[in-house]
């Protein structure tokens, strides 16, 4: 038989404003096991859990409950409290009498009844509680960080600083992601190139930092600490270490007619490349699609003008084993498709364009060298509209485009239009918006003096039509504040188009089981306390692939993941959740149910030899839970038809035990 | 296959080719169009008023005809298409409506949006099939540049007409290209081409037909197809200077149905 105590928290007024406490404390005296009860102002101050700790040393009790907060709330605190009394701190159960009572109910007779039925379900339960010990298991100090964007590259320079050595996954030719491409950066307008690619180099020289680049995560096995993973390396059909990244065969290559994706089709590159010329790892890769000699045999020029001897046409895909104590997320993004958005005749004009491929168009190293010329015909614009929020905060049209905020593009289309007024005093430009949205760091002092001082166009109002008419573009919107229909003769539309997670993310999304929202952006554990961690152990989240972020947002959320990844390599042993599942062996019937159910991955099946009641032996194939691996879910403990999964800490007779307190 | 056949008004009168031609080819297309009898008009335009019920219970009834039959319902003007899906669908997700609608359904019967109505285009796109069409082509039209006028009633709402992508439709881009010939793109090919406002105010009516036909011809056009009598009457009387013809028109030419070109 326990010696319990119940403890009933006044916290402040929070419960004792609709919860008589006394009455609380009085009536769980009378409950089976329970030998001592009080209530308190503020439980969990000092004074409070001296209290707590010397009512266990005087009654000499075997079980807490606490009647307070949720235990989302305090539950460690006290767990800590009983620890340092001496008990088995999962011999504390808390009854949640303020979030789920107090807080909303109004009279204090039904919040005094319904906290003092909550204390009883506790207190039925603790009867039932045994003391728990969590398991340990050793931590392999080696990170893997999936992405190589500016995301993944702070992430695996801070944790390789720290002494860790990190391998980054890209499934690029080179490392630097979207921030390559960009030409200047917001708000101080420094080219995103001088400085990305010290930061490449690097990773490059880093000692601690491996890079597989035209890779990808393929199999991802085992838990927090022990991570096993699979990356497979596709072929480039270069030798990537005998490679001098010279780029004759570049120069040499016949096939020069295949689309670049770096400027984003807008000009060709040929079928053996190097992405740009600061890529890192700066060797040659051959597009099988395009090269004639993969694909027909006819050509090998490439590896006859390569002094070097670094083309391998048999190259094949290569698989390698891994072992990781943490895995970082930093998938990234890109810009939504325009298919849907033909109102802005997106495939029907050269001379409409997205964000991204006015950023190529302003690069110095883009395929107009910097100078703002229109794709069509290679002539200066004189009018420019910019259209934000397309496919962004679309609610009436969620088949459409995104319901969420992209976040970056009042920005970058403020940038857009500043420095085209800057560079270009001739040109006149036009921003349609919803609203600008322009929190952070000198960001709205930027989008002022975008109007103020560079004369920009800011009209609210959404552009309803983009017709192409001869070498213009006829632009219909409406002035929202004025009333007005306009009609705008441009000469450039440029489509802030909406962001998304990374094609690649939901995938890798299931082999991690880590959780993704209805966007596929990555889940965090908490929106508010736990931003950089996922809610699958060891797995971390770095930049947009959590939710739109610009470069000083994902910069730090890139070392808050780091610090986290370093926090956990940094032990030689991790304790586990005690309160995990377990399946009995004898009751099992091998159906997989539970197998199919849990999230995680953490179940097995494994054959195993049985004694019958004839005293001969059988095999039967029973499921065995990993208990570093499980979250204690409980799932496969309701799928389980034969009763043998239970969870420790949360037994089907303790929580039967807790319903029949409640409706007794 | 046997199929319900709804006309509408217009069929009879002014858009006699767009039936007649509708008629023709479905036959050579293994279809029989069994029009419904005693049909009345559509209904005209589907108000979103909600005690709205008078103008909406002769789509009923025609749903409710296609439904004893056990066959879907194919219209082929825009307008009408309009009104008898948004009847349907009105019929499915609003139970308020539905029951005050079955109300003066004692004659026919209570119906309950079980109905599927097609399109002729999606006739032809999802049951015929365009490579089934393309096959049955006997006279392609090689060279000619068509450009699909859709206006603004045949794929929108597109939530409810769930047809096509109501701003980059492929619908009758595809068929133009089964029958041969080639699809011309143009951004006005969703606008509306004034619709009933020429009664009220010609000038703006005549002002959004001609910028349709202006931007179908400029994008290299040498004729323009649609499925709306109206869009036709408003791009034909307001001096479209390339042809404006039914789609089921030149369904018929390339079928080889179609008895001259200038009778």
């Amino acid at each position: 038989m326990q010696r319990i105590g119940v403890f009933v928290c006044w916290c402040g007024s929070n419960i004792a404003g609709t919860v008589d406490v006394k009455a609380v404390a009085e009536a769980l005296k009378a409950e089976p096991g329970v030998v001592f009860s009080t209530d308190y102002q503020y439980m969990c101050s000092q004074a409070g859990q001296d209290m707590i700790k010397e009512s266990v040393r005087e009654h000499k009790l075997t079980g807490i409950v606490i009647c307070s907060c949720s235990p989302r709330m305090h539950e460690a605190t006290f767990r800590k409290t009983a620890a340092a009394a001496g008990l088995n701190p999962y011999m504390v159960e808390i009854a949640n009498i303020r979030e789920q009572c107090s807080w909303v109910h109004k009279e204090m007779p039904i919040g005094t009844e319904k906290a003092i039925i909550l204390g009883k379900a506790a207190v039925a339960k603790v009867n039932l509680n045994t003391p728990l010990t969590p398991g340990e298991s050793p931590v392999t100090k080696r990170a893997l960080v999936i992405g190589g964007g500016i995301a993944g590259i702070q992430t695996a320079l801070d944790i390789a600083d720290a002494g860790f050595p990190v391998d980054i996954v890209e499934k690029k030719p080179t490392i630097g992601g979207k921030m390559a491409q960009l030409d200047k950066t917001f708000p101080t307008l420094d080219c995103a190139a001088c400085i990305l690619t010290p930061k490449m180099v690097d990773v490059a020289q880093h000692e601690k930092i491996r890079i597989f680049s035209y890779s990808e995560v393929s199999e991802v096995k085992g838990f927090v600490g022990n991570f096993d993973v699979t990356i497979k390396k596709h072929a480039r059909y270069v030798k990537e270490d005998v490679c001098t990244g010279c780029g004759a065969c570049v120069e040499k290559c016949p096939m020069k007619k295949v689309p670049n994706e770096f400027n984003l089709g807008m000009d060709n590159r040929p079928a053996i490349y190097i992405p740009f010329a600061q890529a890192v790892p700066k060797v040659a890769t051959i597009d099988p699609n395009a090269c004639n000699m993969l694909k027909n045999g006819k050509c090998g020029l490439c590896a006859r003008v390569c002094t070097a001897g670094a083309i391998d046409y048999k190259q094949q895909d290569e698989y390698i084993q891994e072992k990781y104590g943490a895995i970082v997320v930093a998938t990234g993004f890109n810009p939504i498709s325009m298919d849907k958005f033909d109102e802005f005749a997106y495939n029907q004009s050269k001379d409409v364009i997205t964000s991204l491929e006015f950023e190529r168009l302003t690069n110095a190293a883009g395929p107009t060298a910097g100078k703002l010329l229109r794709p069509s015909d290679g002539k200066h614009p004189h009018t420019i509209v910019f259209v934000q929020c397309v496919g962004s905060r679309c609610d009436s049209c969620a088949q459409k485009g995104k319901e969420y905020c992209s976040k970056i593009c009042c920005m970058y289309t403020a940038k857009h239009a500043m420095l085209t007024r800057d560079k270009y005093p001739d040109t006149e430009v036009y921003v349609f918006y919803i609203d600008v949205r322009t929190p952070g760091k000198s960001f709205d002092e930027f989008y002022r003096r975008a109007v103020e001082e560079y004369d920009v166009h800011y009209i609210k109002g959404m552009v309803g039509k983009v017709t192409p008419q001869g070498d213009k573009l006829k632009v219909q919107a409406s002035d929202l504040l004025s009333n007005k229909q306009l009609h705008i003769d441009a000469d450039l539309v440029v489509l802030a188009a909406a962001i998304e997670p990374d094609k690649s993310a939901r995938p890798l999304a299931t082999m991690l089981t880590a959780s993704m929202d209805t966007n596929d952006f990555f889940t965090e554990a908490h929106p508010k306390l736990r931003p950089v961690e996922s809610p699958t152990a060891g797995v971390f989240l770095s930049g947009t692939c959590q939710g739109p972020k610009d470069i000083p947002e994902t910069v730090s959320q890139a070392g808050a993941a780091a610090s986290k990844v370093i926090g956990l390599l940094a032990k030689d042993k991790l304790k586990g959740n005690p309160c995990v599942a377990h399946s009995n062996e004898q009751m099992c019937n091998g159906c997989s149910s539970c197998e199919r159910v849990c999230p995680y991955g953490a179940i097995t099946y494994e054959d195993k030899e049985f004694r019958m009641p004839d005293r001969t032996t059988a095999i039967r194939r029973v499921a065995a839970v990993n208990p570093a691996v499980c979250q204690g879910c409980g799932a496969c403990t309701v799928a389980c038809p034969s009763g043998a999964m239970d969870l420790r800490g949360f037994m089907n007779e303790q929580i039967m035990a807790e319903v029949d307190a409640i409706c007794k | 296959m046997n199929v319900s056949y709804f006309p509408g008004c217009t069929l009879k009168n002014k858009a006699r080719d767009l039936d007649r031609y509708a008629r023709q080819c479905a036959q050579v297309l293994g279809i029989t169009l069994e029009e419904v009898e005693n049909w009345q008009c559509c209904g005209g335009v589907f108000t979103t008023a909600k005690d709205e019920v008078a103008t909406k219970l002769s789509s009923v009834r025609l749903l409710q005809a296609a439904k004893a039959k056990e066959q879907p319902l194919v219209t082929v003007c825009s307008a009408c298409h309009n009104v008898v899906k948004q009847t349907n669908h009105a019929m499915q997700i609003d139970g308020e409506f539905a029951a005050k609608v079955n109300r003066y359904m004692a004659d026919d019967g209570e119906y309950d949006g079980s109905t599927q109505v097609y399109h002729y285009l999606e006739l032809l796109r999802d049951v015929v099939g365009y490579d089934t069409l393309k096959d049955k082509v006997t006279n392609p039209l090689k060279g000619k540049k068509i450009a699909a006028y859709y206006g603004c009633l045949l794929l929108r709402p597109s939530s409810v007409m769930s047809m096509d992508d109501p701003e980059n439709p492929t619908i009758m881009e595809d068929m133009i290209r089964a029958l041969g010939a080639t699809p011309v793109v143009y951004a006005n090919r969703n606008e509306c081409c004034g619709g009933y406002v020429s009664v009220e105010s010609p000038a703006l009516a005549k002002k959004n037909s001609l910028a349709v036909v202006e931007d179908a011809k400029a994008a290299g056009a040498d004729m323009i197809i649609t499925a709306c009598p109206l869009c036709r009457y408003n791009l034909v009387k307001n001096g479209a200077d390339i042809p404006v013809v039914y789609f089921t028109e030149l369904l018929a030419e390339a079928l080889g149905l179609k008895e001259d070109a200038n009778e």
